[in-house]
């Protein structure tokens, strides 16, 4: 199954509701929220970490956490 | 007078434009404080309402959610937990920016549901048209129960509505809705926590039972709810998604995006900033314009206070009768003062110029582009903001760690941002410089003395670095390095608010710095002026040994003083280290000079200009020339010369010669540890390095 982390640039999908618990609050808060549509913004020179755009909200993770969300419904 | 004072507390997300709104409230009406207990920085000003009504108004840290990840963040449970406490607000404003208004309602229904009547002001109104976003702010209203007020701090408009809102507080209602999403949570497990305690409101109890700065309900009375961690956690996901849940259907009303208006300057700079190539050349390009700023511009306003300060002292001593007082005065105290002043330039630029990076949005394409080769280090991406204003002063750098959230990577920049050349060490290495680097030209243009400074910049950034992937592999800490940021719109940053962040920032270093410098000068001053019981008896010993020979008044005057300082406590106390230092090519007045360094490295100069000024080697002169003068007494040449000049410049450019920074690392990491690392780390290193920089070039 997809993640973030293997998401390509400007590569769209939905956050699964499968595994949501191992989204941390912080990125729920900040409106990570599973149903959500996540857009590959960019990835860093040095691959690490990614830009990603969450429903109009513009973030920076790190690949070792994007790693762990879950995606479906790709389209690019 | 006599007028009704309301407490407002700010609260939101960072990048809402919150501080531009305080600034607009308050004016210069505004002090920096402390919160009771921790170091975060406490902004409150006043706000005039009307002719009987004023509101204080405090600025709370931004934060995404009421659960702190921050020592920042935390202030604001701390604010909203005790009705009784001093800040504790009578009314809330929740700033939102108009274009993610949904992630800051989450914040506001957080905020609302403490039960304090809570107003959302959402800002930069003005730009709606532009991005496309039409809000029906009466529909908002009804559903949060509140007062909506579109507001633009930078175009001045629905300031007057949001104060006559904030004059009318009474009519607001404290609003919670947090039972209605407890009962779908788990509707038996919170029925449990009230019974805990029926007089408190629900959230409440559930505030006290997951975050540690929260409360209101003793921990004791709810242990039978903090056993199971990871039910807590997974009731706080639930939570968090059902207020979602509430706020889609809330928006999907009354908020309309329209994404063909909506014009994306985002990813086109993006696009550049953050290239894998042009992201690097403009970083650096960014980096030699700060530098090369910071001496251009600096220098006519530095060469008019060193001036300046020169003609107060002369102008002092002209007026005033001769005597130690004088000197101390002259010598210790305003070239003391005027050491600290002289460096206002240098940091009110590089202020100016970090707070418009931040402002920009640039600083956070920045920490993107450096996190991975920072991590390789040890750091964050983040570490870079602290690290670039450690060029300006450690204390202020260590405490823009706290956006770290991995321990280990916020510890170790921590640990080695003192290493970056702050302003405090100009003052040491200009004089040095001017001393045993000659004046000249290299290829033409390039000046040596320049070069040198450049170098020891150089030196310091590497061996920060280099310090850090050390650190990185002895320390065995276990941190989730947890990183997430946000990505902020560009924009044009407000020349006001920069304005005010480079005038407080500046203030509290003068301030600070000043203080320290006052009170070394009149320490010095007596130590170098008072002995032990012989030192009365210098000046009848000095006048039997002499007796003889034929010597002018002035020249026994010298030597007297000269003996004197040598017999006084401080005389003593650089007697005693000579040994230690001597190797390093110090005397014991030099090594006077890195005692007192230990309180700040810039009261080097004005430590020795008060040694030689009570010695009176000479009494014109700047402290330069008197530096000049000053003779190795073993060989008969001149003290200052190149080896151990360059050996000082090493000593200082590693020693850790501050107690304020130590002070703000015992408290940032919350233990004597760290900063006695940092001390004990660093003077070995500075001894090291000066020992065999001495050597191997004398």
């Amino acid at each position: 199954m997809s993640t973030i982390a293997s998401l390509k640039v400007g590569q769209v999908g939905v956050i699964s509701e499968e595994n949501e618990h191992s989204i941390p609050l912080k990125l729920l808060e900040m409106g990570c929220l599973p149903g959500s549509t996540v857009e590959l913004v960019q990835i860093a020179p040095l691959h690490d970490p990614i830009y990603i755009n969450v429903n109009g909200s513009h973030m920076a993770i790190r690949k070792e956490i994007a790693s762990k969300i879950k995606v479906t419904n790709l389209e690019s | 007078m006599g007028k009704n004072n309301i407490q407002v507390s700010l609260i939101g997300n960072p990048n809402t434009g919150k501080t531009s709104l305080f600034n607009k409230l308050t004016g210069l009406n505004q002090k920096v404080g402390n919160y009771p207990g921790i170091t975060v920085d406490k902004k409150q000003g006043v706000c005039n309402l009307s002719s009987k009504n004023k509101a204080i108004i405090t600025d709370l840290p931004g934060t995404y959610s009421i659960n702190p990840t921050s020592l920042d963040e935390s202030v604001v449970l701390k604010v909203l937990e005790n009705p009784t406490g001093k800040n504790y607000p009578d009314v809330i404003i929740v700033v939102s920016d108009v274009e993610n208004l949904k992630r800051n309602l989450l914040l506001f229904t957080q905020v609302q549901d403490v039960g304090i009547p809570t107003v959302l002001a959402i800002n930069m109104a003005d730009e709606m048209d532009k991005k496309g976003i039409s809000i029906d702010v009466p529909g908002l209203e009804k559903a949060l129960e509140t007062k909506v007020i579109l507001i633009s701090a930078k175009k001045n408009t629905g300031i007057q509505e949001l104060k006559s809102v904030l004059e009318n507080y009474k009519v607001l209602k404290p609003v919670t809705n947090f039972s209605e999403v407890a009962k779908r949570i788990d509707v038996s497990f919170f029925d449990a926590l009230q019974k805990v305690n029926p007089e408190k409101p629900l959230y409440h109890l559930w505030l006290s039972a997951t975050q540690q700065s929260f409360r209101d309900v003793n921990k004791e009375d709810l242990s039978d709810f903090l056993d199971d961690v990871s039910k807590l956690k997974k009731y706080q996901h639930k939570e968090t998604i059902y207020r979602y849940q509430r706020i889609n259907n809330i928006l999907k009303e009354n908020y309309n995006l329209d994404k063909s208006k909506a014009k994306d300057l985002r990813s086109k700079l993006d696009k550049v900033f953050t290239h894998k190539i042009f992201g690097y050349f403009i970083f650096l390009s960014v980096l030699v314009l700060m530098f090369q700023s910071i001496y251009e511009w600096a220098s006519i306003p530095m060469d008019f206070i060193d001036n300046s300060f020169g003609s107060l002292v002369e102008y002092t001593k002209s007026i005033m009768p001769e005597g130690m007082f004088t000197d101390l005065l002259t010598d210790g105290i305003i070239a003391g003062i005027g050491g600290v002043v002289i460096f206002i330039p240098q940091i009110a630029i590089l202020y100016f110029l970090i707070a418009f990076l931040e402002e920009s949005g640039y600083m956070s394409r920045v920490v993107f582009l450096m996190d991975k080769i920072m991590r390789r280090f040890g750091m964050s991406g983040k570490s870079i903001v602290p690290l670039i204003s450690g060029t300006a002063c450690a204390i202020p750098a260590v405490m823009a760690t706290r956006t770290i959230s991995s321990w280990k990577e916020r510890l170790i920049t921590i640990l080695v941002t003192p290493f970056t050349t702050c302003a405090a060490r100009l003052p040491v290495y200009a004089i040095l410089i001017a001393i045993i680097i000659p004046d000249k030209k290299v290829l033409g243009v390039l000046n040596l003395q320049g070069l040198t400074l450049l170098a020891l910049y150089a030196l310091g950034f590497f061996t920060a670095v280099i310090s850090a992937y050390v650190l990185h592999k002895i320390l065995k800490i276990k941190s989730k390095s947890f990183f997430v940021m946000e990505m902020p719109e560009y924009k044009l940053p407000s020349f006001k608010n920069i304005i005010f962040t480079v005038l407080e920032k500046t203030k509290t270093f003068v301030v600070d710095a000043g203080k320290v410098i006052l009170a070394i000068s009149i320490v010095l001053w007596f130590l170098a002026t008072h002995g032990p019981s012989s030192y009365d008896k210098v000046e009848e010993e000095v006048r039997e040994e002499i007796v003889l020979s034929e010597f002018s008044e002035e020249e026994i005057a010298q030597k007297i003083a000269s003996k004197k300082l040598e017999k006084s406590y401080i005389g003593i106390a650089g007697k005693t280290i000579e040994p230690i230092v001597k190797p390093l090519g110090f005397d014991w007045k030099i090594g006077i000079g890195l005692i007192t360094s230990f309180a700040a490295r810039e009261v080097f100069v004005g430590t020795l200009a008060t040694i030689y000024s009570i010695e009176g080697v000479e009494d014109e002169g700047t402290i330069k020339e008197r530096m000049e003068a000053e003779v190795n007494p073993d060989t008969g040449k001149k003290r200052f010369n190149f080896a151990t000049g360059m050996s000082l410049l090493i000593f200082y450019a590693f020693a850790m010669q501050c107690m304020a920074t130590l002070a703000i690392v015992k408290r940032e990491t919350n233990s004597w540890k760290w900063p006695l690392v940092q001390l004990f780390g660093m003077g070995i290193l500075a001894y090291v390095s000066a020992l065999i920089t001495f050597q191997i070039l004398r």
